[in-house]
């Protein structure tokens, strides 16, 4: 009973860990497809940056660890909002068939120029010894590092949710969510405030893509392999909420982890189908607030 | 659209330009011999991608998921042929088509009911569930190593599947042509018709009246069922499966071959593999790392300029010259 209590605690802490970095990987997503409409199978190109850039100036450059965190949120930012003012920009009206294909495309520029630069295998992450070891809590011992991601994550989840939620930016956001027409018409820059939210969003899949780079593997195919977790984590959470993909992020890590531990044989089929169930029970996802 | 993009009004006759796909293919079979089993290979996917087209051009159903039809069809091929012991061809093709129309008519009748970001995720999930399955269910599919030690036995009892492909050339050439008459069969139906409606606006179709909703599991239905047997003919011309089959990626690669070729046209779906898989033969092999990047690089083109793919190009010249004249 003890040790089945010990492996509890532990799947649900390394749960909370990987739903926290889905979270932050998959609200810009979510955000883009609320308030733009537009179907980008392409974010998690944005991750696997912020994960290049992380272990790239970690291990070539020596750049300490909370700058680099830093940088891959900056400079992926930044990067997103040359691409979505020279492509996305263009193609905000375009069908969903037409969105669909063009971040497929850029999917597939992204894992060719990923491989031709740093090759096939897995990114090695180092991180300072202040993140490594234990972490003595309630009379266990839990991995420093996951701690970190959880109690950073969080921070950051705080504060989006209160720039969202208490200011003027935020409003103007969830203004252009709801009503875009009537949001422009009393004097919202809309555009503007895409790119501005666009960039944020990606700048976010950057951040998480760099701390949850230990978790999920940074290596060329990433952006095709955890597609189905972030379109999986928006999709149940309901789209253009913050707090719906939050739930969902958290359900699916904390299910991810106890399958992998309790059920290995089944792989990720049982996440899967439970993904499957709940869209046919609410199409809209859990949170979503179009039928 | 384009002038032929079906409908109703639209003449239905066979014209003389139809034809030139098919002297194509048997002027192949004649001169370039040694390229047969890149043929055979090719016919396979045009048949795929005119079942794709069904649904993403003329029905407007999105989806990343097709390949769960064509992997099912391809591993119910292979299972009978090289687990139950069943080496009949046309047993097997019939069984891979049935396949998809079951898992097609199962899982649209469940998906169908949603629209836009919930569809696309349902396709993707159904075809994961499926991959999830085939890999782990190894003693009948092979897992990761694939499924080999399939037997074909000849073809009605005479054409034997010979080293030169031969055979496989023909008899792919052959489904192919009534899966190409099924489709245009479709295409310019009163059905055909019904699925444009659909995906140009779907609410005036179900304000007048039209039944929606079962238009378009019907649709679905026969798209899998098309699909089911393009991964069967696969199994019969490679003998073996491999689980990529069923991949995310697969389904993306085939979305690629459509677009390029041009979506909502019935020869689109000839142009783009023809194009493509040629274009894989000669160039990937030598520069794996160029040739994801030129794909991408072409996606990203043909949305950005020419939405109409290959054909979109050519209808745009030739309607040029004419009126230049």
């Amino acid at each position: 009973m003890e040790t089945f209590l010990a492996s509890m605690v532990s799947v649900a802490f390394h749960g909370v860990a990987l739903g926290m970095i889905l979270y932050v990987i998959s609200v810009g997503l979510s955000v883009t497809m609320g308030l733009m409409g537009f179907a980008n199978l392409a974010h998690g190109v944005f991750a696997l940056a912020g994960g290049y850039i992380l272990t790239t100036s970690i291990s070539r450059f020596g750049v300490p660890f909370p700058l680099a965190l830093a940088l891959a949120f900056i400079l992926v930012a930044a990067g997103s909002v040359v691409l979505e003012r020279l492509l996305y920009s263009r193609l905000y009206n375009a069908s969903d068939l037409e969105q669909v294909l063009f971040t497929i495309g850029l999917i597939f520029i992204a894992v060719a120029v990923a491989r031709f630069i740093y090759g096939t295998l897995q990114q090695p992450v180092y991180l300072p010894d202040y993140l490594k070891g234990q972490f003595p809590l309630l009379g266990r011992d839990f991995p420093t590092y996951r701690v970190f991601i959880i109690v950073f994550s969080a921070v950051t989840v705080g504060l989006l949710w209160f720039g969202v939620e208490r200011t003027h930016w935020g409003a103007m956001v969830r203004a252009a969510v709801d009503n875009r027409a009537m949001a422009q018409s009393v004097g919202i820059n809309t555009r503007r405030l895409f790119t501005l939210t666009f960039a944020l969003g990606s700048g976010l899949a950057g951040l998480g893509g760099a701390l949850g780079a230990e978790i999920i593997a940074i290596q060329p195919t990433y952006p095709f392999e955890n597609l189905v977790y972030f379109l999986v984590v928006v999709a149940v959470g309901g789209l253009g909420s913050l707090r719906g993909p939050f739930v969902a992020a958290l359900l699916i890590g904390i299910a991810d982890t106890s399958c992998k531990y309790w059920l290995p044989q089944y792989g990720a089929f049982p996440i899967y189908v439970a993904t499957i169930a709940i869209l046919l029970w609410r199409p809209a996802g859990l949170f979503g607030r179009h039928a | 659209m384009s002038a032929h993009a079906g409908g109703y009004s639209a003449d239905p006759g066979v014209r003389r330009v139809e034809w030139l796909p098919w002297l194509v293919a048997l002027a192949a079979f004649f001169l370039l011999p040694e390229y047969l089993s890149l043929g055979a290979r090719i016919l396979i996917y045009i048949l795929y991608a005119l079942s794709l087209d069904l649904i993403v051009g003329y029905a407007g159903i999105i989806t990343l998921g097709h390949s769960a039809y064509f992997g099912l069809g391809a591993y119910v091929a292979g299972i009978l042929a090289a687990r139950v012991g069943i080496t009949d061809p046309l047993v097997q093709l019939v069984a891979a088509g049935a396949a998809g129309a079951l898992l097609g008519i199962s899982t649209g009748a469940i998906i169908l009911r949603t629209r836009a970001l919930t569809l696309l995720m349902l396709t993707l999930a159904i075809t994961s569930v499926l991959l999830e399955i085939a890999n782990k269910a190894t003693n009948l599919t092979g897992g990761a190593d694939g499924l080999s030690g399939v037997v074909i036995a000849p073809v009605l009892g005479m054409f034997r599947f010979d080293i030169f492909g031969k055979t496989a050339y023909l008899y792919c050439l052959v489904v192919l042509l009534l899966g190409w008459w099924l489709v245009r069969k479709i295409i310019y139906s009163p059905f055909g018709t019904a699925l444009t409606g659909l995906r140009e606006n779907s609410l005036r179709m179900h304000a007048i009246g039209a039944p929606v909703y079962w238009r378009l599991v019907l649709v679905y239905t026969i798209s899998a069922t098309l699909a089911g047997v393009a991964g069967g003919l696969l199994t019969q011309t490679n003998q073996f499966v491999g689980l990529n089959v069923l991949s995310f990626e697969s389904a993306g690669e085939l979305l690629v071959m459509l677009i390029l070729g041009g979506v909502g046209r019935l020869y689109g779906a000839f142009i783009g593999p023809l194009v493509y898989l040629i274009a894989q033969d000669l160039l990937a092999k030598q520069f794996p790392e160029y040739w994801y990047f030129g794909i991408g690089t072409m996606l990203v083109l043909v949305v950005m300029f020419a939405r109409g793919g290959i054909l979109g190009i050519v209808d745009g010249i030739l309607g040029k010259l004419r009126t230049m004249r």
